[in-house]
């Protein structure tokens, strides 16, 4: 699957927003990144907080979708982890979890989460809500990129 | 010296004049021859030396001296009864010795022959003791066991008793001489012991007389004697201050004497005239030294003497304290008769009161008799006319057991004395337990004079001490019954703590559970809708129609799934209290038809009108707005799921009285029986029971609705006809939660 997205990063990375989805359940993670990429998203996929960390930085995302219950490293200790990192704390992160506990959410808008899905959400629906989210610091995009480019480059 | 020479002479007397009593004068002319002119010259000797002397001691020694030079007596004792004595003394001793001083005879040992010879005026011989017999027959005497003679000395020719002896010592016998001898020295003792007497009885005179003036003087009361014309002869001295004055005395206490004087006279005047020899009579004096009133009891006797002639004998008794002393003495018997009323009162109205006790009083005297009794004793100790055997041996029953009561009380020390009695009713012959209080009476002087008893029937108290303690008994049953069941009713509230506890416990893991299982139901459920609606979008490639249906059933129980599962999670949320309120302020209108076009397709689907009725003053709402949203979507929903023509209406109005906003969805569906009105609200109730049921839906909706509204302290009510529809209203106040 990584091998998959890699290719279809090479392909259309131009383009195409860059979607690191994190969820350690395989069928709702590859649910997501072929309804993702069907929609028109590169999709980089993390099965833990500890690999989210790492692909973070090594793709630069323009979203990260967070799932919160997360083996080695769960979703809020990872999103705290990116937020205190300059390099990836401009990245929005969306909690995106199947618990509807009160306090889940504000747990993890103090773990730095810029929003919040509640699983069960159909793919559409989250489409919609990153999409939203990135049109709102479409501004602030070109800025992340070039930082990254800079980074690369240096 | 002299001794040894007169010894001689004397032994020559003896042989030829023997002691015969020969007179005087015949003895004075013997004397004229030869040896007789000495013996003349001897007895002038002894007649001139008694001359001048008076004492008897001096003529004794004088005489014994002449004895031993004249007669050739050398050893002598003269002993003299002395004026009221009843014994012989020694007034001189001649040759005996210092022991002749101390002996002495009494004239009332009747034994002695001393005594003998003087009462008889016998001459007696005691010869040396030849044995020990003759030993008993001598008198002791200074000469011991020497011989010697006994002389009666007396008067001769007088019939008095002779007043002396002479002890001569000597067996010779005694010389004729010896017989003028006693006779002068008899003569002589009794010339002194006359005058002795003669004096004596002059001194004894005055001392009577001196005597009788202090006996009369000591008398308190005035004696006088007076002569026939009232003149004061003799008077002690408390008459003498009442009669006499002298010049230096005072002029009142002269008067006061004067008139007492007059006042005497007259009184013995009268008594004169009456000349009855004795009589009493009062008479009223004045004291000379206060001027106080003294009454008198005059007593006067006339007394006859025939050298002084006669007189009167007068004795004034001052009565004056006796006057008031005896009419003290009335005052109090007349004080002791009333008061001797009184207690006959006092007595009486005791007897009232003790025959008015109900309970029996018996008096018993000293002796353990009984006195006294009232009525309720006698009826326990007096056998009733006509009583049977069996009444009788009652009351004799109780007599014995209260006799020995008072014999116990009688003996013992105490002064009072309680007791129990086991008597019996003497009518009946029940049993009558009795407290005995006995009292002693002692008099003035402490001696037991009545035993007072007061018996007090105990039958009552006993049955009442008995109901008590029936009664404390149950009290005490019903004290452990309440102990018990308190220590139950403890342990069964600690157990329901600890079942509330455990129950808390219980339904937090329940929630802890829930919420789990839905996070775990929701995970392949996602997936499950995830990917039909994928294959529904064509994301696989293009779809049949009859897949695309059935894809859609896959669809919508999905998400009727989905929405129990919520439902559920809401509930748990709601119970665990880990629902928050996100309180904000929004208004009305808005909301409404955010609602309205939510459920829009549905709405077109049932081919309902649904309209809004928004009142224009409605008030924003500061609340949780999601909450609120939730409960109408819920409402609206139901409103469209239950009725199948007619309209469904949502209004919202405000009450500014109790500061509410009513949010109403009313329709024109099935209705609901007033029965069911209520059970609507609970858990999983649909009134369609059955196993398919007709309208869907979890159950839950209205359950949840219902806390929801609680949580923001306000309230869902319904209204509603069977077949005519319902109306269900959400009130909230404006002010939303505190």
């Amino acid at each position: 699957m990584n091998t998959k997205t890699d290719s279809n990063a090479d392909a259309k990375k131009a383009d195409r927003p860059r979607v690191l989805l994190v969820d350690d359940y395989p069928d709702a993670r590859e649910m997501y990144a072929e309804y993702l990429e069907f929609s028109g998203f590169e999709v980089v996929e993390a099965e833990n907080g500890m690999e989210a960390l790492q692909r973070a930085v090594e793709t630069s995302p323009d979203i990260i979708l967070m799932d919160l219950s997360l083996p080695v490293m769960d979703g809020w200790e990872a999103t705290r982890r990116l937020k205190a990192d300059k390099r990836t704390a401009p990245i929005p992160v969306v909690a995106l979890t199947g618990h509807a506990l009160a306090g889940i959410s504000e747990g993890a808008k103090k773990a730095g989460c810029d929003a919040f899905v509640t699983k069960p959400c159909l793919p559409e629906d989250l489409v919609k809500e990153i999409r939203k989210i990135l049109e709102s610091s479409a501004a602030n995009r070109k800025v992340r990129r070039s930082g990254k480019y800079a980074k690369s480059i240096g | 010296m002299a001794v040894g020479a007169a010894r001689r002479p004397a032994t020559k007397r003896n042989g030829s004049a023997p002691y015969t009593g020969v007179p005087r004068v015949r003895v004075a002319v013997e004397e004229t021859l030869g040896d007789e002119a000495e013996e003349l010259a001897a007895r002038v000797r002894l007649l001139e030396g008694f001359v001048g002397r008076g004492e008897i001691a001096d003529a004794a020694q004088l005489a014994l001296q002449w004895l031993g030079n004249a007669v050739g007596i050398t050893q002598s004792i003269c002993l003299v009864r002395l004026s009221g004595d009843v014994s012989l003394a020694v007034v001189a001793s001649q040759g005996v010795g210092g022991s002749a001083g101390s002996f002495n005879i009494s004239l009332e040992d009747w034994n002695n022959p001393l005594v003998t010879a003087l009462n008889h005026r016998k001459q007696l011989f005691f010869p040396e003791p030849h044995a020990t017999a003759d030993r008993k027959r001598r008198p002791s005497t200074p000469f011991e066991d020497a011989a010697f003679h006994v002389v009666p000395l007396g008067v001769s020719g007088f019939s008095e008793e002779p007043f002396g002896l002479l002890l001569l010592g000597g067996s010779a016998p005694l010389p004729h001489e010896l017989h003028w001898f006693t006779s002068v020295f008899g003569q002589k003792l009794d010339q002194i012991l006359r005058q002795e007497a003669l004096t004596e009885g002059d001194r004894k005179q005055g001392r009577e007389r001196s005597l009788l003036y202090s006996i009369i003087n000591a008398v308190s009361d005035p004696i006088l004697l007076t002569d026939t014309e009232g003149r004061l002869l003799i008077a002690n001295s408390r008459a003498l201050t009442l009669f006499t004055a002298t010049e230096e005395e005072s002029e009142g206490r002269r008067s006061a004497v004067r008139m007492n004087n007059m006042l005497l006279s007259s009184a013995l005047s009268s008594k004169a005239i009456e000349e009855t020899g004795a009589a009493r009579r009062e008479l009223l004096l004045v004291n000379p030294i206060d001027g106080s009133d003294l009454v008198f009891e005059l007593l006067s006797t006339v007394t006859e003497d025939p050298r002084q002639g006669s007189g009167v004998v007068s004795i004034l008794r001052n009565v004056t304290d006796l006057r008031r002393a005896s009419e003290e003495i009335e005052e109090n018997y007349r004080k002791m008769r009333v008061a001797e009323a009184q207690a006959r009162a006092e007595s009486d109205r005791l007897n009232l009161i003790i025959d008015s006790v109900a309970d029996p009083i018996v008096v018993t005297d000293a002796g353990g008799a009984t006195s006294l009794m009232n009525e309720p004793a006698e009826r326990l100790f007096t056998i009733p006319k006509g009583a049977s055997a069996i009444e009788q041996r009652w009351v004799q029953s109780n007599d014995a057991h209260f006799s020995s009561f008072i014999a116990g009380m009688l003996v013992s020390a105490d002064q009072r004395r309680v007791g129990e009695i086991g008597l019996v009713e003497a009518k009946t012959g029940e049993p009558m337990p009795v407290e005995a209080i006995a009292g002693k009476i002692l008099s003035e002087h402490g001696e037991l004079t009545a035993v007072v008893t007061i018996l007090h029937d105990r039958r009552e108290a006993i049955e009442k001490a008995k109901l008590y303690e029936q009664l404390k008994q149950a009290s005490d049953e019903l004290e452990r019954k309440i102990q018990l069941a308190t220590a139950d009713i403890a342990q069964q509230n600690e157990l329901l703590r600890r079942q509330a506890i455990e129950l808390e416990q219980a339904s937090a893991l329940k929630s802890q559970f829930l919420a789990n299982m839905s996070h775990e139901f929701r995970t392949p459920l996602n997936a499950m809708l995830g990917y039909t609606s994928m294959l529904l979008q064509g994301v696989g490639g293009p779809i049949e129609a009859p897949v695309k249906r059935q894809l859609g059933r896959i669809e919508s129980n999905g998400r009727h799934l989905l929405t129990i599962i919520n439902e559920i999670l809401d509930i748990s949320r709601i119970e665990a209290g880990r629902m928050p309120l996100q309180v904000s302020k929004f208004r009305i209108p808005e909301l409404v038809s955010e609602v309205k076009a939510e459920l829009e397709p549905i709405i077109v689907r049932s081919k309902l009108s649904v309209t809004l009725h928004v009142a224009k003053d409605l008030p924003p709402l500061f609340t949780d707005r999601q909450k609120v949203k939730q409960i109408l979507l819920n409402l609206l929903s139901n409103a469209l799921k239950f009725t199948h023509h007619g309209a469904v209406t949502i209004s919202a109005t405000a009450d500014k009285r109790d500061r509410t906003v009513q949010l109403s969805v009313v329709d024109t569906g099935i209705g609901i029986a007033p029965a069911d009105q209520e059970r609507i609200f609970e858990d999983f109730r649909q009134l369609d029971n059955s196993p398919t049921r007709a309208y869907g839906g979890t159950g839950l909706g209205l359950s949840i609705c219902r806390r929801l509204a609680q949580m923001l302290d306000g309230r869902i009510s319904v209204q509603s006809q069977m077949g005519r529809g319902s109306t269900f209203t959400l009130a909230l106040p404006t002010k939303g939660r505190r």
